[in-house]
């Protein structure tokens, strides 16, 4: 099925980075995707980081424009999309100025020479050609390729509109980039028929661009650059590229199918967790609504309805959508009842940077609430852990009667990597019990229903509409603990709080395991979606010598029974995080800690090279001491 | 609410068994007590189980409603009633829901939620206790306090214009749009009774007497020696008329309906009330014949329409995409992607 050659001019690498940019309108989130599946289907491991902005379709050829797509793939496990791309494609002048900085010293150039000129260049801020004047590209290996005019030509046979021709010069850049690194057609040209079909024409023109991109490097002498990275030693099993959404949203999914209950979503459109709302939409099958509310508010209301109905109640949005569910946050804690929140973070505060990834809605999560209010925190780490990561929101929401908030981010969202699929049925399910009869005795000695008596959890009893007999009423005036009737009483009201405290700590979570050295100086503390770059940072570390232990947290609230004591004894503790130190902040204040915050709130992931040299500066210190 | 078929017999019940254990606690003389007397009553009638039966609510005096009932319940938050019912009322279609909440409630912190609700047309009873004015902040200017009000919060006049509820919910769409008030219990039981059968979402505004903070608001047409001129009842197929001679009526004019005397016009020339009409015109006409609680005003059935309900909708989807590509199977949702084998 593939072109794998033995090229004897091909040259064998382990790893690549390439990332594809363009404007907006280009199809550069396209072209990556395509590469990446073609990649994936090569047995290559991958990562991927689309970086694209806010505006849906800002002017053409204009800096603000830019669209960009960053893939690694390697032929051994790798966490993240890499730090600086060997291959740029840049298929216009705008393109090349916002991200050449980027591209690795002697690294490889690609770019559209169509759109180098007068007007483009200037959009882009030139007042000169750096294809042909100027030093901006030196150090770099250019090739120009006249993609416009070489698509145009490929399709002026087909009868396709000129306009639509040119559209497909992605298609020639793929093309090309995939005879570079040997990549298969046959995925690319399936996919062009099922997503253009009936649009012959459309079809026909993205063909004959992308075996134009693939003659274009079998004929143009480039055979010096071409590149053969083979396949990963993976475990064995079936595997999908998954991003995170789609993975979160097919983990609801299977949380609605361990627990036995309807999956009810309440959501309001918000980049970037809208792809959330899309994909369940699709799984009516599963027994799945979608409900598209009128706002934020009642996004989360209508989840917290369904819950009180007896279905798992669940709303999906990103941080200035979280502030506004933040009041029914507080009734879900005062009701106990099953609740959902996930929040996909994005640049903030306000609008922020929408597209781009931060993670600082901790301290949000944690505290963002009126009144005493605790919250279970759960944080996803990769894209595929997303998966297990709704599950588990799920399964402490629905087991202990508590909203739950579940974190994801930008950069797990959209970006994605292989999934070794797990077996569906060795998943745990969730056993989950709600009243059908009479818990208590009066004091007239008739027996009745208290909505508000515990389990040794401390979780109260749950009977939902529909059972007959135990009828009652539930609100957010503070309730007299048992009977769950409004009460004033001061001594309740002290109590209800610490009960409300105490059965969030007694949730039992997973102990956090140390990778690395255990007994290390230098601990890294990590949360979310760090993980692939502190792992790729540490390991580099390590291979040079340096001893240095890692732990990542995926529960956040409670933390894990042995958090204190992995912490203890530590010359440095160092958290990276995409915020001014949120997670430090609070492992200071809970274990009296020195926890150094390492901060990057770009809108960018860390690379895996910029923690490895602040991490470095800790161990080596340790050497000269 | 359509009522539910049920196969086995519901057991008859009594107001008493509807009425929940806890102390009522609105001020003595409270419009309130009326109406959830009334309603009381009225649910044994109806051939409904108390564990089918949820009340749901916001904030507000009229929101405490939900703890009086022997039944589900649940308490909300300020202005959110409407949403959390819309999603309880999808997950459950099998349940009765009512939402209880005031002006300020409903209109002002909740009119989102509100006008949505009656455009989704999903199937609950939505009922809106009016006494235009904010109680239990103790006296400030509601959305439909009178302009000129002197309140705690406008000591020198209200300068803003109030909403006329019943012309938000026909704007909203609603498809089951009435008005009634606590001094007639009869009324009120007929509308309860007409807005449960109704299929989707349906909306009462109910003139409700606040005697602390705004005593007497509705007295110039709910008291019973004014009713007869005041109140235009509204009855389907019939021409409207009021009066206690029935000397007025209504006409339709090209700019609207306007109150005419019978005996200028002749009976034949009123309007006919045709609560059915997929054109909600003359309803918001009607709606607009008062612009104060001064003058003549229509109660009754405004609008009755038949319009499809949201959640069954919605459930037909469901079902529908299940029984055409069966039910769903998590294996093959995790291998929908392309997959490759290692």
């Amino acid at each position: 099925m593939t072109d794998l050659v033995e090229d004897s001019k091909a040259e064998v690498v382990d790893r690549v980075i390439i990332r594809f940019a363009g404007d907006s309108g280009d199809g550069m989130q396209l072209t990556g995707d395509r590469f990446t599946t073609a990649s994936a289907v090569s047995g290559n491991d991958l990562a991927t980081f689309p970086d694209y902005p806010a505006e849906i379709r800002a002017p053409a050829g204009s800096l603000a424009g830019v669209s960009a797509f960053q893939v690694q793939i390697s032929d051994h496990d790798i966490m993240t999309p890499g730090d600086a791309p060997e291959v740029m494609v840049a298929m216009n002048p705008a393109a090349l100025k916002s991200d050449l900085h980027l591209l690795t010293p002697g690294g490889t150039l690609i770019v559209n020479q169509d759109t180098f000129e007068e007007r483009n260049l200037a959009k882009a801020g030139y007042d000169y050609n750096p294809l042909e004047e100027g030093e901006d590209l030196a150090g770099y290996r250019t090739i120009a390729v006249p993609m416009t005019s070489l698509t145009k030509e490929a399709c002026k046979d087909l009868g396709v509109k000129p306009r639509d021709a040119e559209r497909s010069k992605n298609f020639f850049a793929l093309g090309l980039v995939s005879w570079m690194y040997s990549r298969p057609t046959e995925p690319t040209f399936e996919w062009i028929d099922d997503r253009f079909a009936g649009k012959e024409q459309i079809i026909a023109a993205n063909k004959a661009a992308f075996s134009a991109g693939h003659v274009y490097g079998e004929s143009a002498e480039l055979g010096d650059q071409r590149v053969i990275v083979k396949a990963a030693p993976l475990a064995s099993g079936t595997y999908t590229n998954i991003n995170g959404n789609t993975a979160l949203s097919w983990g609801l999914v299977a949380a609605s199918q361990l627990a036995d209950l309807p999956l009810f979503l309440g959501s309001y459109p918000i980049t970037p967790a809208t792809d959330i709302l899309h994909e369940l939409a699709k799984h009516k099958a599963f027994g799945v609504t979608t409900f598209q509310a009128e706002d934020e508010i009642a996004a989360v209301g209508s989840a917290l309805g369904a819950s009180y109905g007896g279905h798992l109640g669940v709303t999906t949005t990103s941080g200035p959508g979280v502030a506004l569910k933040s009041e029914t946050m507080g009734l879900a804690i005062s009701l106990e009842l099953p609740l959902v929140i996930v929040n996909i973070q994005r640049g903030g505060p306000s609008t922020g940077l929408p597209t781009k990834t931060e993670a600082a809605d901790l301290l949000m999560a944690m505290y963002g609430r009126h009144g005493e209010s605790p919250m279970p925190i759960v944080a996803a780490r990769t894209p595929s852990e997303c998966f297990y990561a709704a599950i588990e929101a799920c399964r402490i929401a629905l087991t202990h009667r508590t909203p739950v908030m579940l974190l994801s981010d930008g950069y797990l969202a959209n970006g994605s990597e292989p999934w070794l699929l797990p077996n569906t049925e060795e998943l745990e399910s969730i056993d989950i019990e709600y009243a059908t009869e009479f818990n208590h005795v009066g004091e007239d000695g008739e027996a009745d229903y208290w909505p508000y008596l515990r389990d040794e959890k401390l979780v109260r009893s749950m009977a939902i509409p529909g059972t007959p007999d135990l009828m009652h009423r539930i609100g957010g005036i503070e309730k007299e603990d048992g009977s769950g009737n409004i009460s004033y009483d001061p001594a309740n009201h002290s109590r209800m709080i610490e009960i409300r405290a105490e059965r969030i700590k007694r949730i039992e979570v997973p102990d956090v395991e140390v990778v690395g050295d255990p007994d290390a100086e230098v601990l890294v503390v990590g949360w979310g979606s760090t993980w692939g770059s502190i792992t790729s940072a540490l390991g580099r570390l390590r291979s040079s010598g340096h001893k240095v232990a890692h732990i990542h947290l995926t529960h956040l609230n409670p933390f894990p029974k042995n958090l204190g004591e992995v912490l203890e004894n530590r010359k440095h503790v160092l958290v990276p995080e995409m915020n001014l130190g949120q997670l430090s902040l609070m492992l200071r204040a809970e274990y009296l800690v020195d926890a150094k915050p390492i901060s990057k709130v770009a809108g960018q992931p860390f690379t895996a090279g910029e923690l490895e040299q602040i991490i470095l500066d800790y161990v080596d210190e340790k050497s000269t001491s | 609410m359509t009522d539910v078929i049920d196969s086995e017999a519901v057991p008859e019940t009594s107001r008493a068994d509807w009425q929940s254990d806890q102390e009522v606690r609105w001020c003595p003389g409270c419009g309130d007590y009326s109406i959830l007397t009334a309603l009381q009553l009225l649910l044994p009638e109806l051939g409904v189980r108390r564990e089918k039966t949820v009340f749901i609510s916001g904030i507000g005096c009229a929101a405490r409603f939900p703890y009086y009932m022997n039944t589900y319940g649940m308490h909300s938050i300020h202005g959110r009633a409407p949403a959390i019912a819309t999603g309880l009322a999808l997950a459950r279609p099998d349940l009765d829901i009512w939402v209880v909440g005031g002006d300020g409630d409903m209109l002002s912190i909740g009119g989102n939620h509100l006008i949505h609700a009656l455009r989704r047309n999903t199937n609950i009873n939505i009922l809106l206790f009016n006494n235009q004015i904010y109680g239990l902040t103790k006296g400030q200017f509601s959305p439909t306090s009178e302009s000129g009000k002197v309140t705690k919060s406008s000591p020198v006049g209200l300068v803003s214009e109030p909403f006329n509820p019943i012309s938000v919910a026909l704007g909203a769409e609603a498809s089951f749009v009435a008005r009634s008030h606590d001094m007639d219990r009869k009324h009120l039981q007929e509308m309860f009774t007409r807005a449960h059968r109704h299929s989707g979402a349906s909306f009462i505004e109910v003139y409700q007497n606040c005697n602390v903070f705004n005593d007497g608001a509705f007295a110039e047409i709910t008291k019973k020696d004014a009713r007869d001129n005041m109140l235009i009842n509204l009855v389907h197929g019939e021409p409207i008329q009021f009066g206690s001679e029935g000397q007025f009526g209504v006409v339709q004019t090209p700019g609207g309906v306007v109150i005419v005397d019978v005996s200028e016009v002749g009976v034949e020339s009123l309007l006919v009330h045709d609560e059915t009409r997929l054109n909600p015109s003359t309803a918001f006409s009607l709606s607009r014949l008062a612009t104060g609680s001064n003058m003549p005003t229509p109660v009754g059935v405004f609008r009755a329409a038949v319009r499809e309900e949201y959640a069954s909708a919605m459930s037909n989807q469901v079902m529908g995409v299940a029984e055409e590509r069966g039910k769903g199977q998590l294996k093959d949702l995790l291998h929908s992607l392309p997959t490759w084998e290692v």
